[in-house]
């Protein structure tokens, strides 16, 4: 690779940027065919039921209207939803495509109407009659164990899978412990909220038997695998092309009921059909995730050392386990230990269905509400021993000597048991957040009344799993123009991939950037490929075209040597252009005609880790329950940072998506499984008035030693520490009041009622 | 009914459905898909528009209510060859990701600013509170409309002159 003017590390400009800039982006719903038809969906109005009468005949008279697809249309049987993350107990959970004769949660699919426009399709859509016996709902924790109401008749219990994280001998450490701390947390439902709504358009070519999926993200091949699977179809038979999406966050792009709905409507009926799904009917369909709780205890030498963590955890993955609903599941028991030097624990994980949407991943899956959890801990330890709480963090982070550091194993395993921190000593970021931040300069006004209201520091460590296996894909070909066309398996998301791979194929073939062409994410492109989940994009994605970008540029040497009439050894290259000793030159155009090209592979089982500390200070009004972030910075160790830009631009977006969650959205539901939430009226993200103060450090002294290029994956860390820095500012704000924040969300509300409390009780101590 | 108004400096005139609202228009009618509808309840702001000079949510007008109008979009913001000073700007402080929401904050920022060239960043946080973005945290968008704010004070003063 070049060594002077490279694009890796430089704050180059996005390229996607000129499209989205001008208006001229390609959304699903901008993508246009002829004779299409739109879907609808007719969604359950009600958390747990028995459909008695389904009828769709005076649908179907409306004007507009073409069909409409029920349960009663899969002769064969309705098929259920493929898991992506298979485990022995799930089976029985997993979700049919269409509601069987029951609905499980309010927003299920019952019924699809096509119609010549969306108007007309959800005009139709009332004129349904359906009739429902209503059942006894679960919804929480306490409805689920008891077993009294079963969601799924063949099961004997609401819980469809427990983890186990074991290490060590942690009935030992508790017994040889001082200290033990321990305590009760939550985190609330939420969504990742994605600002573009899902949508599809699925046509299928009857001649050919080939169905064409388009408005695919993140997992592209695993989702044409699932596809053709639903639809009993060979895998070469479907294509899934990506177009430009609003934004991931995990939820968008697994494999949804909606997905094969489209898909099947199209083939039976022979046209194209579209669907792009309303804000309303988004809250409710796509998945939800973060609703969690948990007991745990950490046990402490008296130093402060930390020898044992256990405990057991609860998460509400709603009415069904989606492909990769049991992810921030096992998530949440391995990675509680986070950044600390742990060697005994034992964490039991349950996932639980209910009546709600069902679950999966959300950005920092399992690992924002584990590293809350544990941090909240922290601060009590400190509190406990009397151990300052950053002295108490310091003195148990991992260093670089005991890299690989083993985190617990969870069983049962899903295919990633085991897994170890790559690198990095943590104390390096945990030393620059507490300088930079001036906790020193700080600490004085924690717990003081200042012009009304009360300040507080928080502080929190953490890791960023990424890099998720196995593989990537990528090709090379050099055009006519003397450009090189790269088409890879990762997919984009939102997240400036064009832009970062383009700058890895750029400096890998000693090319300017301008001569990439980048093409992505979509099955015609490659035999095999992935896609962007898990932050693995940057380093699976743009090692596969490193490793394109070297068998590209040997084929280029061979046939340059051999114009030249020289051995390949005997050549030098340098910025597109192959050099005999003798000065005589073949510039990489003119090899063009040989068809020059080159398939690039990166195979990777083994996750990096980003390292991080954040550190924030709040002012609390006990009057309004108002809690405002005067400070926040978070400093990480990524490796290597591609593009400074897009690298902070994933940290700053994701800090202050965990400002939304640790402050105000949440998706409550009452008894019934009905959603007390219908617009982004109700669910509440921030708004540029709300956190103007964030600031963000991104070092790379530590490589990653998995990969060539040194990355790590980087798109998650920005959310995982925020809960528990905010949680703990607030605490040390309201130490006076001995307010100690256990759930989430630090709504107003919470906040008044935690201060309401405290003073009673103090009231009531005093009598 | 018919309706008739100026979309982009370009006289049209179509009959559509009384319920259609401006935003379908647009994007389905003139095909001008720059416009993103993100939640048709006028909260995300995704869909802003420019009528008679003001920032307005188009999932929340009707079509017909546009009659007579002059109605900029996106596209009518944008030249084919170069990015405008408030576009390069957002380009150059990374002040977009996935894209969906920024043709609505580029309306709403240039409606602003050329009405108020010297808005400073509280006034700017708060005129964009009424545009939701999930990937950027806004720290970049506020730093783009605080840049543009030069090129739009330049041509203020060349339209007083």
């Amino acid at each position: 690779m070049r060594t002077v003017n490279t694009y890796i590390g430089s704050p180059v400009e996005r390229v996607e940027d000129e499209r989205f800039l001008r208006g001229k982006g390609q959304y699903i719903d901008d993508v246009k065919c002829d004779g299409l038809w739109h879907a609808a969906f007719l969604r359950s109005p009600i958390g747990h039921a028995r459909i008695t009468r389904l009828d769709a005949a005076a649908a179907l008279t409306m004007p507009g209207v073409r069909a409409v697809v029920t349960a009663e249309d899969m002769a064969d049987g309705i098929p259920t939803i493929p898991f992506r993350r298979p485990n022995p107990t799930i089976g029985p959970y997993a979700q049919p495509v269409i509601a069987p004769g029951k609905v499980r949660y309010y927003g299920e699919p019952i019924a699809v109407v096509l119609a010549d426009s969306p108007e007309l399709a959800e005009d139709a859509l009332a004129a349904i009659e359906v009739e429902f016996e209503p059942l006894a709902a679960v919804t929480d924790w306490a409805s689920a164990k008891t077993g009294a109401v079963l969601l799924f008749e063949t099961t004997e219990s609401n819980i469809a899978s427990v983890f186990q994280a074991e290490k060590g001998d942690p009935d030992k450490a508790f017994q040889e412990a001082d200290f033990v701390v321990r305590d009760q947390f939550s985190t609330q439902r939420q969504t990742a909220l994605p600002m573009e709504t899902r949508g599809l358009l699925a046509e299928w070519d009857a001649v050919g038997k080939k169905l064409r999926v388009s408005g695919a993200a993140k997992l592209p091949f695993f989702n044409r695998r699932t596809m053709a699977k639903v639809m009993n179809l060979p895998e070469e038979a479907v294509d899934y092309i990506e177009v430009d999406v609003g934004g991931g966050f995990g939820a968008r792009g697994e494999f949804y009921p909606e997905d094969f709905l489209v898909a099947f409507a199209a083939r039976k009926f022979g046209h194209p059909v579209k669907w792009v799904e309303d804000r309303r009917e988004h809250l409710t369909a796509i998945g939800h995730s973060r609703e969690s709780l948990c007991d745990v205890e950490i046990a402490l030498r008296k130093d402060g050392t930390l020898i044992g963590l256990r405990g057991e955890i609860y998460v509400n993955i709603g009415a069904y386990v989606r492909p990769n609903g049991m992810t921030p599941v096992r998530n949440l028991a391995q990675f509680m230990s986070g950044p600390y030097r742990i060697p005994n624990i034992h964490l039991l994980a349950h996932g639980y269905v209910t009546n709600k949407t069902p679950a999966g991943t959300y950005r920092g899956p399992g690992r924002y509400e584990s590293c809350y959890f544990m941090e909240r801990l922290m601060d009590l330890a400190a509190a406990k021993t009397g151990i300052d709480r950053l002295v108490l963090r310091r003195r148990n982070l991992v260093t670089n000597e005991e890299m690989p550091y083993a985190l617990a194993p969870v069983l049962p395993s899903d295919g990633r048991a085991d897994t170890s921190l790559d690198s990095g000593d943590h104390r390096t970021c945990f030393d620059r957040c507490v300088s930079e931040f001036d906790w020193a300069g700080k600490a004085h006004l924690q717990g003081r009344k200042i012009d009304g209201v009360y300040h507080g520091l928080g502080i929190a460590c953490f890791v960023e799993g990424g890099a998720s296996g196995p593989s990537e894909a990528a090709r090379m070909q050099v055009e006519a123009d003397g450009s090189v066309s790269v088409y890879a398996g990762s997919s984009a998301i939102g997240q400036g991939l064009e832009t970062v791979l383009s700058q890895i194929a750029a400096d890998a073939l000693e090319i300017s950037m301008d001569r990439i062409r980048l093409y992505h994410g979509s099955t015609n492109y490659l035999k095999e490929g992935w896609g962007s989940y898990g932050s693995r994009a940057t380093v699976m994605g743009g090692n596969a075209v490193v490793d394109a970008a070297t068998k590209l540029l040997e084929r280029f040497r061979s046939a340059a040597a051999a114009r030249l009439g020289l051995a390949p050894g005997e050549v030098t290259i340098a910025d597109g252009v192959a050099r005999a000793p003798d000065g005589r030159s073949v510039p990489l155009v003119e090899v063009a005609k040989d068809g020059i090209a080159s398939e690039g592979k990166f195979n990777n089982a083994t996750p990096t880790y980003t390292f991080g500390t954040a550190a924030v200070h709040v002012c609390v009004d006990v009057e309004t329950g108002h809690v405002r972030v005067l400070d926040y910075l978070v400093v990480d160790d990524v490796g290597r940072v591609i593009n400074p830009l897009t690298m902070h631009g994933q940290v700053m977006g994701a800090a202050v998506q965990g400002f939304g969650a640790v402050f105000s959205e949440e998706l409550a539901y009452d008894a019934e499984g009905t959603p007390l939430f219908g617009t982004l009226a109700d669910y509440v993200l921030p708004l540029a008035t709300d956190y103007p103060h964030i600031h963000c450090v991104t070092l790379e002294n530590y490589p990653s030693p998995t990969n060539p290029l040194g990355a790590k994956g980087a798109g998650e860390g920005g959310i995982i520490p925020v809960a528990g820095a905010v949680a703990n500012a607030v605490a040390a704000a309201l130490k006076s009041f001995g307010v100690e924040p256990r759930h989430l969300p630090l709504s107003p509300n919470r906040i008044w009622e935690l201060v309401q409390e405290a003073k009673r009780l103090r009231t009531v101590a005093a009598e | 009914m018919s309706l008739k108004c100026e979309v982009n400096g370009v006289t049209v005139e179509l009959n559509v459905p009384a319920r259609m609202t401006l935003a379908d228009f647009l994007r389905h009618h003139l095909g001008l898909t720059g416009t993103h509808v993100g939640c048709e309840h006028g909260i995300c702001g995704a869909c802003t528009v420019i009528v008679d000079g003001a920032a307005v949510r188009s999932c929340l007008m009707l079509a017909v209510q546009a009659a007579g109008a002059k109605v900029v979009t996106i596209e009518g913001l944008s030249h084919d060859d170069e990015l405008t000073p408030l576009q390069a700007a957002f380009k150059k402080h990374h002040g977009l990701q996935c894209g969906f929401c920024t043709p609505g904050v580029l309306t709403t920022l240039h409606a602003l600013l050329s009405s108020e060239p010297d808005a400073d960043e509280e006034r700017i946080r708060d005129v964009l509170s009424g545009n939701l973005c999930r990937c950027t945290g806004y720290i970049p968008i506020v730093e783009a409309a605080m840049e543009a704010r030069a090129a739009y004070r330049k041509e203020s003063e060349g339209k007083v002159r």
